[in-house]
C-alpha cells in the first residue's frame, strides 16, 4: 500500500504512487454507485466534519455523499452563521470541533495554507477541499480518474488548461498531479491571468487559444474567478469570451478524440459555448460522478490514520 | 520475517482438479435445477469459481453465472492495521434475487471472510439460498460457519499456513502446508508465529482470516490438531 500519510493537503506533496493508489481505490468504489442500496459498512462509527468557509455545492455535497455511502456520520459546518462570525479564530474553531472527536475534517478556506495549518495542529485527518488560489487536491484526483477512464492511461497525454490560471487552485493541483503522472501540461490565457514564473512548475505557456488546443488530448476550461480578482484583469467579459471562449467552430481544429473538461461551475457562453458544454467531447458530468468515487477512496484511505 | 518453508504437499494438480470436479457434481446434485450462480471471493476464489462453472457446464447444459466479490469494505478489522488494505472491485453483473448462490473461496479458516462475504451479498440482493464451497477447510473456526462443499479437509496447527497455488496466479496448481522457517518446532502460541508474511497476530481473536486475502496463508496458535479430518456436510 502506497498511502501512509494522515492528511491530504496538496498534490505538490503527494507522490505518484499515492495518486495511483487513490485512483485504483476509486475505481473499485464506483461499483457502489451502481447498486440499488448504495451503502457499505466500512466507516461505520466514524465522524466526518465538513468545515466550509467558502461557498461550495459540488465539493461539499460530493464529500457528504461519499461519507454517507461508506456509512460514516457526516456533519456540515459552514463559515456563515457560525461562531466565526462571533470572532472565533479559525484554529480555535477547528480545535473545538476536534474536541468532539471527529475522524476526518474536510476543510475549505479562503486562506492558502489553512488546511495545512489544521493538519499540523489536529490529531485527526485533514482533507483540503480548496484553500484560496492554492490547491484543490481531490479535484485533481477526480480529473485524473476521468482522463484515465476515457483514455485508458495518463502518461504521455497532452493537457491544455485554459483561462484564469492565476486565481485557480484547480489549475495548480492539476499541474502538480499531471506532471507527476508524466503528462505534458500547457496553460493558456491572457497574460494578466497567467502567473509569472509558472514555467517553473514544468508547464508550457501559450497566449493563443488555437495553438494551445491544436494537439491537446484534454482541454480543461476554467471559470473566471471574479471573486478573487482585485483589479482589471480583462477588458470586458465579452472580449474575453470572444478571444478565449471555446466554441464548436474552434473545436474543429482539435483532435477528434479530444476531451473537454471543466471543474465547474460553468459560465455558459463565457469560457464554454453551450454547444460545447453539451457536446460528445464533454466529460464534465463524468467528472462530477467520479468526484464521489475519488472522495470515497480518500476517506477510506485516511479515516483510520493518526498522527505519528 | 522469514520465508515460510514448505512442509508437505496436500494436493497436486490432478488432486486439485478431481476435488473441483467432485464439488461441481455435488453442487449440481443439490441445486436440482434451481437458478444457480457462483460467486468467488477475490482473488483465488474467483478463479476457482470460474473453474467450477466450467465443470458444471460440462455436466449440465447450462453454465452458471459467475461473479466476483471483494470483501475489503466489509472486514471486521479495518482500522486495527497499520495501513488500509487495498480495495478491489466487486463484479456481480446479475441479480441475486431468488437464486441459489454458491460462495467459493480457496481456504476456510476462521470464518471471518465468509461472514464479511455474506454481509456483502445481502447488500447486493436477496438470494434464496447461500451455500459455501471451499477448496481447503483447515479448521480453527471463530464463527459459527460451516462449508457445504469441501475439496479437502486439512487439519493444521495455527502456526502453519496453507498456500493454494493456482495456474492463473502462481503458474502451477497445487496446495501445500507451510511453516515458519526458523527453529521449528515452535512453542505453541509463540511470538514467532506472528512474524510471518501476513500481519496476523497469533491468538488474537480479532485477527481472523479476513486479514489476509492476497497471499493465502495463515498462522496459528495451537500445536497441531491431531488426527481426524473435520467432518463435512453433516450437521
Amino acid at each position: 500500500m502506497a498511502w501512509k500519510r494522515k492528511d491530504l493537503v496538496s498534490m505538490q506533496d503527494t507522490e505518484a504512487a499515492e495518486i495511483i493508489e487513490v485512483l485504483d481505490t476509486a475505481e473499485s468504489m464506483k461499483e457502489i454507485a451502481t447498486r440499488e442500496i448504495k451503502k457499505v459498512p466500512t466507516l461505520r462509527g466514524k465522524t466526518i466534519v465538513n468545515l466550509f468557509y467558502e461557498a461550495s455545492t459540488r465539493t461539499r455535497t460530493s464529500f457528504e455523499i461519499a461519507g454517507k455511502w461508506l456509512s460514516a456520520d457526516v456533519i456540515n459546518f459552514s463559515g456563515s452563521g457560525s461562531s466565526a462570525e462571533k470572532g472565533e479564530s479559525f484554529l480555535d474553531t477547528a480545535k473545538n470541533i476536534e474536541a468532539m472527536s471527529p475522524n476526518v475534517v474536510v476543510v475549505r478556506h479562503k486562506a492558502p495554507g489553512g488546511p495545512a495549518l489544521l493538519a499540523r495542529h489536529l490529531k485527526c485527518s485533514v482533507i483540503n477541499a480548496g484553500d484560496g488560489a492554492h490547491e484543490h487536491p481531490t479535484q485533481a484526483l477526480l480529473d485524473l480518474l476521468t482522463i484515465r477512464q476515457k483514455k485508458g492511461h495518463l502518461e504521455g497525454l497532452n493537457v491544455t488548461i485554459v483561462g484564469d490560471i492565476t486565481h485557480s487552485r484547480v489549475a495548480r493541483s492539476d499541474i502538480h498531479a499531471m506532471r507527476k503522472m508524466g503528462m505534458t501540461v500547457t496553460v493558456a490565457g491572457p497574460p494578466t491571468l497567467i502567473p509569472a514564473g509558472c514555467q517553473d512548475m514544468g508547464v508550457k505557456v501559450s497566449h493563443r487559444l488555437e495553438e494551445a488546443i491544436a494537439h491537446a488530448d484534454v482541454i480543461m476550461m476554467l471559470r473566471l474567478q471574479h471573486e478573487r480578482m482585485t483589479g482589471g484583469f480583462i477588458p470586458s467579459l465579452r472580449e474575453y469570451s470572444r478571444v478565449w471562449g471555446l466554441t464548436l467552430d474552434r473545436l474543429t481544429h482539435c483532435r477528434p478524440d479530444v476531451l473537454i473538461m471543466h471543474p465547474g461551475p460553468v459560465n455558459r457562453g463565457v469560457e464554454l459555448s453551450p454547444e460545447v458544454a453539451d457536446s460528445q467531447y464533454s466529460v464534465i458530468l463524468d467528472q462530477v460522478t467520479n468526484g464521489v468515487a475519488v472522495r470515497m477512496a480518500v476517506l477510506y484511505l485516511l479515516a483510520d490514520r493518526r498522527a505519528a | 520475517m522469514t520465508a515460510p518453508k514448505e512442509k508437505a504437499q496436500v494436493l497436486d494438480q490432478a488432486g486439485l482438479d478431481r476435488a473441483l470436479t467432485r464439488i461441481a457434481h455435488e453442487i449440481v446434485e443439490q441445486a436440482g435445477g434451481a437458478d444457480l450462480a457462483l460467486v468467488g471471493i477475490k482473488n483465488r476464489g474467483e478463479t476457482l469459481a470460474e473453474r467450477i462453472a466450467e465443470k458444471i457446464a460440462g455436466i449440465e447444459s447450462k453454465r452458471p453465472a459467475v461473479g466476483a466479490l471483494d470483501i475489503t469494505l466489509y472486514r471486521d478489522d479495518l482500522g486495527s492495521r497499520a495501513e488500509q488494505p487495498r480495495v478491489r472491485s466487486t463484479e456481480i453483473p446479475f441479480s441475486l434475487k431468488g437464486i441459489t448462490v454458491v460462495l467459493v473461496d480457496d481456504v476456510l479458516f476462521t470464518g471471518r471472510t465468509i461472514r464479511a462475504a455474506m454481509d456483502a451479498l445481502m447488500d447486493l440482493g436477496r438470494p434464496r439460498v447461500i451455500r459455501l464451497a471451499v477448496l481447503v477447510d483447515r479448521g480453527h473456526r471463530e464463527l459459527p460457519i460451516r462449508p457445504d462443499y469441501v475439496g479437502k479437509n486439512l487439519p493444521t496447527s495455527r502456526k502453519e499456513s496453507v498456500a493454494v497455488m493456482l495456474r492463473e496466479h502462481d503458474g502451477q496448481d497445487r496446495v501445500v502446508i507451510q511453516e515458519p522457517e526458523e527453529g521449528e518446532p515452535q512453542p505453541a502460541g509463540g511470538a514467532a508465529a506472528a512474524g510471518e508474511a501476513t500481519n496476523k497476530t497469533s491468538g488474537a481473536a480479532a485477527a481472523g482470516e479476513a486479514t489476509d486475502k492476497a497471499p493465502r496463508r495463515a498462522n496459528t496458535k495451537d500445536a497441531r490438531v491431531p488426527g481426524t479430518p473435520t467432518s463435512r456436510k453433516e450437521d
